[in-house]
């Protein structure tokens, strides 16, 4: 970094300016919003996975004191059932209505048949139980063996698979197949070839805090919406769409956000809540109990994947060639196409082909969950990666290293790489003192690489000159992850002023520009380059006001660490930000700036993981006792933020390989719907999660940010099953590596008869 | 729900026993309120027991120590002297829940809710701790592995209550321990548990030892085989896979989410066997 320019805010640490709301309780989540005339909206959910609905009477729960709203699927406008039709059945937004509340079929258990809104949470629920709905309960499809099976019951019977031709209906919504070259080839200039097959269960993202909303209407028609989301254009756009109101009339405002992960980038509630307090007359407020978001909110579902891969004796790859099947949920539209894209995208594969089936099955709608699609995909090719390293006796780093992907390197998914840290990283692991220390006994390390897109997409930003030299920045994007702390380093930077006089606000869908949701690692990036562009038209304004104060032509005045210069020099003297502001008036007005753009140009991410664990072997219990993450950021703009999105991905992903899971029974009921069965780590769970970020800038960006929220959650899963390899000699190809499974492992290992 | 903190056991007795069991006794109410939460309960009312005394003390005199049925997890572990002469037992309490539920959670309440699963109930089993219980028609004294009789059974009366928990004053050559395993490292429900307590004479034979155990069946058990195999031998090498098998022998679990019968079994003897070698080690064997 010795030829770059050193830099006053960036890459350091000021506290972010939510934190003291955020500690002292004061932030406003999704729940924490009252109106005066605020009634409680309730769901009634099917109790059985799959069921046709044969009638629903309201008419008890309607009549009891305090209810001033039942309404049942019925009541939403069916829209898009012309359109789905046209499409073999597949359409977005008609999912997400019949999603959102079924109509003529429940689809899971959980899924929302009916509500109420009453003057307390305590009668809602009551009037749910007086709702009398018929059902007639049809046979159920749980999983890809089930659902793909000759005479499977059918989700949906009238889809027919996207991607196949002449097909008839069946339980796979879409098909889909990339890849260069021709695997046939490559697998006979193989010398090893190894072929595995791996699975993966439904997970939860984990974030803490339940979907929530408060909705207003009024008679004109207009809507106001408090939410806790990852995008509040987006719930805008999908409640709007939902039940055909114009967007100007529907006001969405952004509560911080308890964590989301990608389970934030879709609507449950809102449509609901809208239609509850049109209805009523009255405002309405909804928060799920935790069952509810674990019954009926957006898992990440349970995964196969078949891969092969071949290579040289000296070590190079010849091909590679995957089958995924995802399951999508009750709707299908799961992340199967990134599974395919990403799944052989660390390394330069002169053959590859991938093949994705998006399955659908009788549990709840999946969502999002960090680099959707990816970590299944990296557990499979990553577990073959060591394997074969293995075999061919090569350090799994140098064999990694001899095949990843650089600047000008075909990717498995289409295009050429740019710029992209992926040898880098990869270095920082060879050449980093935990990837050679020394192991215990029962103890053994694995590492392993993942690969994520990140995304560019739309971001608007404003940013407002105070007449005391403050600044005030607008954004439409949610703070998940640290990003005002992160956008007011990039203005501060940028004005050459202090940190602590830049505020960055989340505006409402009224007050920013459209801007897409807080997710795909986004935010620093794009709303990042949307917010360098308003500021920039800021410097311009304040050096064009200097040079009215100096009567000379506004080229020949810069903006230079906070103050304005002629010629660059210090005669006359230079104009500062907080005198040019304070005169603002006199010289042409308030001084401010917007800008929008689709953000182009974004930097691919890359990340590596070590990790050391300890297996019990007479409990099969894992500890993970020593843990590194590596990862390219481009350009940490506040490296806390960044750090805590390597260690968070870490741990979540570590949660996944060890003993994350839902538990469905034979009716598709979800059994540890809590944080109790459903276990994620807790802390004394992981070792302090040692980062390392490497700094490989993204050329299309002005401080050369690259996305950093996503790739973490890629390389744990593989990571922590090639360390159990490592301490036990045992391959596991099926998550969770819980104690119980450990051990039976282990015991087959052990046993005479074995190998 | 009516809320009253009472402030002597006669008060508490009186309340409990008219209401006819429609109000609960009250310590910490982590597992109270959680139940109520989740609809599981509804009492008309909740009595307060930690302003009790009895309930509410540790008290040591010449007959050992007599610990009150509501006092905390963190109070337990702040005693100048039961953690040491105790540690099994401490540690089994200290288990319960996080640092928050710590402030909260007691043996009394951990015992009552009578789950297969308490932590601190097959730890009690093992140190031979005695249940002093206050009602209606008295007092009264139990063994802990009398109390529970299935899961959320117990054989208190109406309106009856623990008041106190009495555990002797140890030898100089004794030593408890209490381990469970769960998938996490806290915030979790035992898988199983055991706890140990024994003493060794001058050469290190066992002279005298009481084993219990947690999650492998309705109720936490004592395991009676224990004695027999321990007392007179050395506890090391095959004395402990005795112990071990004798525990898995003894579990009857079930199957269910958190892990297979099975496992269970297979993992008891496992728990035994090292909360055995821990009470050795802490017997200065
Ligand atoms: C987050 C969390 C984590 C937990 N982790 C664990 C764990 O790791 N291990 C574990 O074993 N438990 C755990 N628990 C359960 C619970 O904390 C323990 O069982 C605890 O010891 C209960 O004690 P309490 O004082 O809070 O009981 P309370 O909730 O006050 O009472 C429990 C029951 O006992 C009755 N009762 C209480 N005191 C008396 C008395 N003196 N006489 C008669 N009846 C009485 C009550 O009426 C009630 O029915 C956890 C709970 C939570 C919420």
């Amino acid at each position: 970094m010795s030829d770059e320019k050193k830099f006053r805010w960036v890459g350091t640490r000021p506290i972010r300016p939510d934190g003291v709301d955020k500690v002292t309780g004061r932030a406003q989540y999704g729940a924490d919003f009252a109106l005066p005339d605020m009634l409680w909206g309730r769901v009634l959910r099917s109790p059985h996975a799959h069921a046709r609905i044969l009638s629903i009477e309201t008419g008890a729960a309607a009549a009891l004191e305090g209810v001033h709203a039942v309404m049942t699927g019925q009541d939403l406008p069916d829209l898009f059932a012309e359109k789905a039709a046209a499409a073999g059945g597949h359409d977005d937004s008609n999912n997400l209505a019949h999603n959102v509340m079924a109509r003529d079929k429940a689809l899971y258990h959980g899924h929302a048949v009916a509500a109420v809104a009453a003057t307390s949470r305590e009668i809602a629920e009551r009037a749910l139980e007086l709702i009398d709905v018929e059902y007639e309960v049809l046979p159920h499809v749980l999983d890809i063996h089930a659902a793909l099976a000759p005479g499977a019951p059918l989700v949906h019977p009238d889809r027919v698979a996207q991607g196949i031709e002449n097909s008839g209906p069946s339980n796979i919504a879409k098909r889909l197949q990339i890849g260069h070259g021709d695997p046939e080839e490559g697998f006979a200039e193989a010398d090893e070839i190894i072929e595995r097959e791996f699975s993966t269960r439904p997970v939860h993202q984990g974030y803490i805090e339940p979907h929530a909303c408060l909705a207003q209407t009024t008679q004109d028609g207009r809507v106001t919406l408090w939410s806790s989301s990852q995008g509040h254009f987006m719930v805008r756009d999908y409640t709007a769409k939902l039940l055909d109101i114009d967007l100007s009339l529907v006001r969405v405002i952004p509560a911080e956000i308890g964590g989301g992960f990608g389970g934030k980038t879709t609507v449950y509630l809102e449509p609901i809540a809208v239609s509850l307090s049109r209805k009523s007359g009255r405002s309405v407020k909804m928060v799920m109990s935790r069952e509810e978001v674990f019954r009926a909110s957006g898992p990440t579902l349970g995964t196969r994947i078949k891969i092969k891969v071949g290579v040289t004796r000296e070590g190079v790859l010849t091909a590679g060639e995957a089958t995924l099947h995802y399951e999508g949920g009750a709707f299908g539209g799961s992340s199967v196409g990134a599974g395919c894209m990403t799944i052989f995208a660390p390394y330069a594969f002169p053959h590859v082909r991938s093949t994705g089936y998006d399955i659908m099955v009788n549990k709840p709608k999946g969502a999002a969950y960090r680099a959707p699609g990816a970590p299944m995909a990296a557990f499979a090719l990553e577990t073959v990666m060591d394997e074969l390293a293995q075999r061919l006796e090569i350090d799994p780093v140098d064999f990694r290293l001899r095949n990843a992907a650089k600047e000008g390197t075909l990717a498995s998914f289409g295009p050429r790489y740019r710029r992209i840290g992926c040898v880098e990283t990869l270095e920082a692991v060879r050449d980093h003192p935990h990837y050679s220390a020394p192991l215990g006994p029962n103890q053994g390390r694995g590492v392993a690489l993942g690969f994520w897109f990140n995304a560019g997409l739309q971001s608007s930003a404003g940013v407002n000159l105070n007449p005391d030299g403050t600044v005030t920045v607008l954004s439409g994007n949610p703070d998940i992850g640290g990003s005002r702390a992160s956008l007011a380093i990039m203005t501060a930077e940028e004005l050459g002023i202090e940190y602590e006089h830049v505020d960055v606000m989340v505006a409402d869908t009224h007050a920013v520009g459209y801007t897409d949701v807080t997710g795909g690692s986004r935010v620093t990036f794009a709303t990042g380059m949307a917010i360098i562009e308003a500021v920039r038209d800021v410097m311009g304004q304040l050096c064009q006001r200097a040079a009215a104060v100096w009567e000379v032509d506004a080229e020949r005045v810069s903006w230079h660490e906070g103050e304005a210069r002629l010629d660059g020099g210090f005669e006359p003297a230079p104009l500062g930000l907080a005198e040019l502001a304070k005169n603002a008036g006199k010289t042409g007005g308030p001084i401010s700036a917007r800008a929008a753009l689709t953000a182009r140009g974004v930097g691919m991410g890359f990340g590596a993981h070590i990790c050391d664990v300890e297996v019990d072997p007479e409990t099969g219990r894992i500890d993970v006792i020593r843990y590194t993450a590596v990862q390219d950021a481009g350009r940490a703009i506040h490296p806390s933020y960044v750090e805590g999105q390597m260690q968070g991905g870490a741990v979540q992903g570590i949660g996944w390989a060890l003993n994350e899971e839902y538990v469905f029974d034979d009716e598709g009921r979800v059994q540890n719907p809590g944080f109790l069965d459903y276990r994620i780590p807790v802390a004394s769970d992981v070792p302090m999660i040692d980062t390392v970020i490497v700094e490989v800038p993204n050329p299309a960006h002005p401080y050369g940010v690259r996305g950093v929220g996503e790739v973490p959650i890629v390389p744990p899963i593989p990571a922590v099953v090639n360390a159990v390899h490592a301490a036990t000699g045992i391959r596991f190809c099926d998550l969770p590596l819980s104690p119980a499974r450990v051990l039976a492992r282990l015991d087959e290992a052990r046993s005479p008869g074995s190998a | 729900m009516q809320y009253q903190a009472v402030k002597t056991l006669e008060e508490a007795v009186e309340r409990l026993s008219r209401a006819e069991g429609e109000h609960m006794p009250l310590a910490g109410g982590t597992d109270l309120l959680a139940q109520r939460r989740a609809g599981r309960i509804d009492p008309k009312g909740v009595v307060d027991l930690k302003r009790v005394p009895e309930l509410a003390e540790i008290v040591l005199d010449d007959h050992g120590y007599r610990v009150g049925a509501a006092v905390s997890g963190a109070e337990l572990g702040e005693h100048p002297t039961l953690g040491q002469d105790w540690p099994g037992v401490v540690e089994a309490a200290q288990l319960i829940g996080s640092t928050q539920i710590q402030g909260r959670a007691s043996m009394g309440g951990n015992l009552c809710n009578a789950s297969p699963a308490a932590d601190s109930v097959p730890a009690l089993i093992a140190a031979g701790a005695l249940c002093s219980l206050v009602g209606p028609s008295g007092r009264r004294e139990l063994p802990v592995e009398e109390i529970i009789l299935s899961p959320g059974q117990t054989c208190l009366a109406p309106g009856e209550l623990v008041a106190h928990f009495r555990l002797p004053r140890p030898g100089p050559r004794t030593g408890d321990a209490y381990l469970r395993l769960i998938p996490r490292t806290e915030m979790d429900i035992a898988v199983v548990g055991a706890g140990v307590a024994l003493e060794l004479d001058a050469d290190g034979l066992c002279t005298a030892c009481r084993v219990g155990l947690g999650a492998v069946a309705p109720t936490p058990l004592r395991l009676d085989e224990a004695e027999a195999i321990l007392v007179g031998r050395r506890v090391e090498g095959p004395v402990l896979d005795e112990l071990a098998a004798a525990a898995s022998a003894a579990a009857r679990p079930i199957d269910d989410m958190r892990a297979t019968a099975e496992y269970r079994v297979r993992v008891v003897g496992v728990m035994a066997k090292r909360a055995a070698q821990i009470a050795a080690t802490r017997a200065g064997g």
